[in-house]
């Protein structure tokens, strides 16, 4: 029970909710809320066919300015909610906005679970890699030594870097962008949506407030052409402003690399595949870091595989095969039965 | 009468003593690796089918394989059948399978006097009896004394009447519960080929284990029939009972029937999210092998995800039920606060077990009360209902939805691990005189408000996909028409107040109070939940010694009945018998500013129809 696109002409105003926004100044969400709005209105899917569930944090006030069906639920446990009324609800399109904390702490085992299972939903995790709602503590994506007010000696916890939990969760599509760049994550976005399966986002979003400038790197216009390497599938790892850097490979590990500088050329450079067999590229690419390496934005994994609604459906379908359409009066009858006659 | 028999006793074919009684308690007791479960399932089907009442009571360890011989493995499952309506499964045996010394040790001292043991002695090897704990042999050291023992080598038995069939030793071990089996149906009058055929049925898959326990079975039948101890069978009458096709139910099957039934006569699909959890999880397996209804199951990877998905589900417009006990109700707690802001229906089960924390997860107990009515951050009220026995579960799930649908509202259904295995016969209900179940959502955009109410105050139910009505709701406290998020202080009052009201409301739709007994008196005892069937027999009993007591069950305990003050002020004495500390008291002491005596048990068992015979007698 697929959704089928039907002729409906919308704009991104049909998804601007009468709520007042309420995210600081100058924070990255604003710009991801226009962007999905916009994303929204260009799927052909009609407005009330939308379903948008987060948890709790900043970025779960998400459905509250979108004028589709919503639920702002309980911190960590959107997906479980969104699986719920996927399956009960097939024709639905449903979306979850979730977090760094909401998605990687307290909601770890419903990501991860997610992702397994392959439910046909869409999840965009805003990760500014630190607590915004209740003022500034570290997240399991801050980096290690970050002085947080729980953590005024420095963080000691190891990162999660969130697309690589997705794709050893086994996640079928996996993409990454970031705030300030619409036109990318408009493009992430429609790839997300068309996905038949649990589609991970994951947005580098700036916290104005309390992780300004936590992604500069790769925004400012001066570094971003050597911190950011654009993925597109069957195309070599390049990036830098002459495009004259690459990743190639080097036993199992990606190694950055000059075209040019000892006869390196294009073709010792890895080609992106977003549909290999295994998710190992795609881990590959997962985990670099600055400074080292650039950072991957785009489509890291993309596979066709059987989504958990589509199969629970089928079940359904198996089952009727087997043993008819069930029979209420069959049913309380099944088993041994005895009669009692009228005066024994 | 103390008659060692086995191996060498002399088989003889001789008139057999036929003895009418009318009720009979007989524990089946094993290893939990016997079988005894399965047996004690079987015999309760071939008295059932004869046309007796019956009821169960399996007991078993929390280990799914304890080690063999050890006094905690040992598994029994008991039975009392009678010519008159039972309600328990019986306060002592009038008979006792042990099938090894650990078995004997754990059970016999629940035989009455002059009651009757037959016992494996194949299984008292040295080894055993050490593992049991005995220093010397029971059998011969006078332990037994006071009861009739009958030794039978069940063990080799079974071995020499499956002896042609190439089956390992270890595999014909396998089989000694039916030779039990066959053995205890002879003795209580019952043939053996309906079993038979039931055994074929049950191993269709394994034929050939399937035929030696028919050889087993067979062999046990007839050594009773040939054997001298075995010289006088017994027969239960048989009972005149309301005619009608019966089956037996156990009350975790009679809870998946009924939600069965709520999506089947309300035309909405049933969703089920759970996390496997004793003893809980045969709801799961039950309905798992029900999609060819209208029911969709999904386990969940927790106990948060199963009532999170039905939220989802619920959202969706599906009949949203999770189920689970008592630890995994502490996990939900949180969604449950969520579903009270949302507005949404909702069924959850709690069977409940031994607590706190993991507690006794395969025993009885009655301690979530509380925790269902008041266990939530915030004013948080959800209505509560329990369940009396095995078939009364079948009502209760279709009442549960009634109310989450009329009041849209999640609802606690309350069940315990007395009911959800034991088993009782069912009087199969015509559909036809089923409740109707009406569920309709609302899909007229027109002045449509998501939290205006109606008369029962509750909100309308819209499903995502419905056009124009698209809205946003969530945890956060919500303005009291339009949903949207509200931190109105008295907004917020005028919510939580009117939350209160609509299940304080749900009172009005609850059917008056059946009063069994006399309607003023000396003392009316109220229960909830599975001690039905032991206050009922205690009250019985009181009442044949000319004492004034009455009865009331209660089935909603959030809100109350509206008419149980009036009846309360009635008596002169309440007792209250709970399987907790005294939890119901505490809720009618608050509610009706009065005292109640309390009968409190927290063993893991259930009450003894005695225990509150003697509370009876103490207090009138
Ligand atoms: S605290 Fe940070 S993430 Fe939250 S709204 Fe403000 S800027 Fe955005």
């Amino acid at each position: 029970m697929s959704h089928m696109p039907e002729a409906v002409a919308l704009t991104k105003r049909d998804f601007e909710s009468d709520q007042e926004v309420r995210w600081c100044p100058g924070c990255g969400d604003y710009m991801i809320l226009s962007m999905v709005q916009k994303t929204l209105a260009t799927l052909g899917i009609r407005r009330e066919n939308f379903a948008f569930i987060s948890g709790i944090g900043c970025s779960s006030r998400f459905p509250y300015y979108l004028n589709t069906y919503g639920m702002h639920s309980i911190h960590g446990r959107a997906p479980a909610i969104a699986s719920g009324l996927k399956l009960a609800r097939p024709d639905l399109s449903v979306w979850v906005v979730t977090g760094d904390g909401d998605a990687l702490a307290i909601g770890g085992n419903h990501f991860i679970h997610a992702m397994r299972r392959n439910v046909d939903l869409k999840i965009i995790l805003l990760n500014n890699r630190i607590y915004g709602l209740t003022k500034g503590q570290y997240s399991p994506t801050s980096e290690q030594g970050k002085k947080t007010k729980s953590t005024p000696l420095g963080s000691i916890d190891r990162p999660f870097m969130p697309a690589s939990v997705a794709l050893g969760a086994g996640a079928t599509f996996v993409a990454r962008t970031v705030d300030n760049d619409l036109a990318h994550m408009g493009h992430v976005l429609e790839r997300a949506a068309a996905h038949k399966g649990t589609a991970f986002v994951e947005v580098l979003q700036n916290c104005a407030v309390f992780n300004d400038g936590a992604y500069a790197a790769v925004t400012e216009k001066a570094t971003r052409h050597d911190t950011r390497l654009m993925l597109e599938h069957g195309k070599p790892l390049l990036y830098g402003k002459e495009r004259t850097k690459g990743l190639r490979l080097r036993g199992l590990e990606l190694e950055p690399v000059t075209l040019g500088g000892e006869g390196i050329t294009e073709a010792d450079l890895v080609l992106h595949d977003e549909r290999g067999p295994h998710a190992t590229l795609a881990m590959l690419l997962a985990q670099l870091e600055l400074p080292d390496f650039p950072i991957p934005f785009g489509v890291l994994r993309a596979i066709e595989a059987p989504t958990h609604d589509a199969l629970n459906a089928r079940l359904r379908e198996e089952a009727h095969g087997v043993k008819g359409v069930g029979d209420l009066g069959a049913l309380l009858n099944s088993g041994e039965t005895w009669v009692i006659e009228e005066a024994i | 009468m103390n008659v060692q028999s086995g191996l060498a006793s002399e088989v003889r074919q001789a008139p057999r003593r036929i003895e009418e009684i009318d009720a009979v308690v007989i524990r089946f007791a094993g290893d939990s690796g016997d079988g005894m479960q399965l047996t004690g399932t079987e015999f309760a089907h071939a008295v059932a089918v004869a046309g007796h009442d019956f009821s169960t009571h399996p007991d078993f360890p929390s280990e799914i394989r304890a080690p063999a011989g050890s006094l905690f493995g040992v598994s029994g499952y008991q039975i009392q059948y009678s010519s008159n309506p039972v309600r328990t499964s019986g306060d002592e045996l009038d008979v006792l399978v042990a099938m090894n010394p650990a078995a004997l040790k754990v059970n016999h001292a629940d035989v009455k006097r002059e009651g009757l043991l037959i016992v494996n002695t194949g299984a008292f090897t040295e080894a055993n009896l050490a593992k049991a704990g005995y220093a010397s042999d029971p059998l011969t050291d006078g332990t037994l004394d006071g009861r009739r023992f009958i030794g039978v080598d069940i063990t080799q038995l079974t071995e020499n009447a499956l002896s042609d069939t190439g089956l390992s030793k270890k595999d014909s071990g396998r089989c000694k519960n039916y030779f039990a089996l066959g053995l205890v149906l002879f003795l209580y009058g019952r043939p053996i080929d309906r079993e038979i055929a039931n055994v074929r049925k049950k191993f269709a898959k394994k034929p050939t284990l399937g035929e030696a326990n028919v050889l087993a079975l067979r062999a046990g039948h007839a050594y009773g029939e040939a054997t001298e101890p075995f010289e006088v069978a017994y027969r239960v009458r048989a009972r005149p009972a309301t005619p009608g096709t019966y089956r037996s139910l156990t009350g975790n099957s009679a809870l998946a029937f009924g939600f069965v039934a709520a999506a089947e006569l309300s035309r909405v699909p049933l969703f089920l999210g759970s996390y496997p959890i004793t003893p809980a999880t045969d709801i799961l397996h039950e309905l798992s092998a029900l999609r060819h209804f209208n029911v969709s199951t999904f386990q969940a990877e927790d106990e948060i995800a199963a009532i999170c998905s039905c939220i989802g589900a619920a959202y969706g417009g599906s009949l949203a039920l999770t189920t689970t006990s008592g630890p995994g109700m502490a996990l939900k707690t949180e969604a449950l606060g969520l579903a009270v802001m949302l507005e949404l229906p909702l069924v959850i089960v709690n069977v409940q077990r031994g607590g706190p924390s993991t507690g006794l997860p395969t025993k009885i107990e009655q301690a979530d009360l509380l925790q269902a009515v008041y266990g939530r951050n915030g004013e948080c009220p959800i209505p509560v209902i329990a369940a009396s026995t095995p078939a009364d579960c079948f009502d209760c799930a279709m009442e549960a939805f009634r109310i989450a649908v009329e009041y849209m509202t999640p609802v606690i259904l309350l069940s315990d691990g007395g009911i959800a295995n034991a088993s009782e016969p069912w009087r199969i209900p015509d559909i036809g005189s089923l409740p109707k179940l009406e569920v309709s959502y609302r899909t007229d955009p027109e002045g449509f408000q998501p939290y205006a109410r109606n008369a029962n105050l509750a909100r309308p139910w819209v499903r995502p996909g419905t056009p124009g009505m698209e809205h946003r709701i969530g945890g956060l406290e919500k303005d009291f028409l339009s949903g949207a998020i509200s931190h109105n202080p008295v907004n917020h009052q005028r919510m939580v107040e009117v939350r209160a009201t609509k299940v304080e409301g749900i009172a009005n739709g609850i059917p008056p109070l059946r009063v069994d007994g006399p309607t003023s008196g000396d003392l009316l005892i109220i229960g909830w939940g599975s001690t039905h069937g032991a206050i009922a027999q205690a009250r019985e009993q009181a009442t044949t010694l000319g004492k004034s007591v009455a009865h009331v069950h209660l089935r909603h305990l959030n809100p109350l009945p509206a008419d149980l003050g009036d009846i309360i002020d009635r008596y002169k004495t309440i007792l209250i018998p709970e399987l907790n500390g005294g939890q119901l008291r505490k809720m009618l002491r608050e509610r009706y500013l009065r005292d109640f005596a309390l009968l409190s048990k927290v063993q893991g068992r259930p009450f003894k129809v005695s225990e509150i015979y003697d509370r009876i007698i103490e207090l009138c």
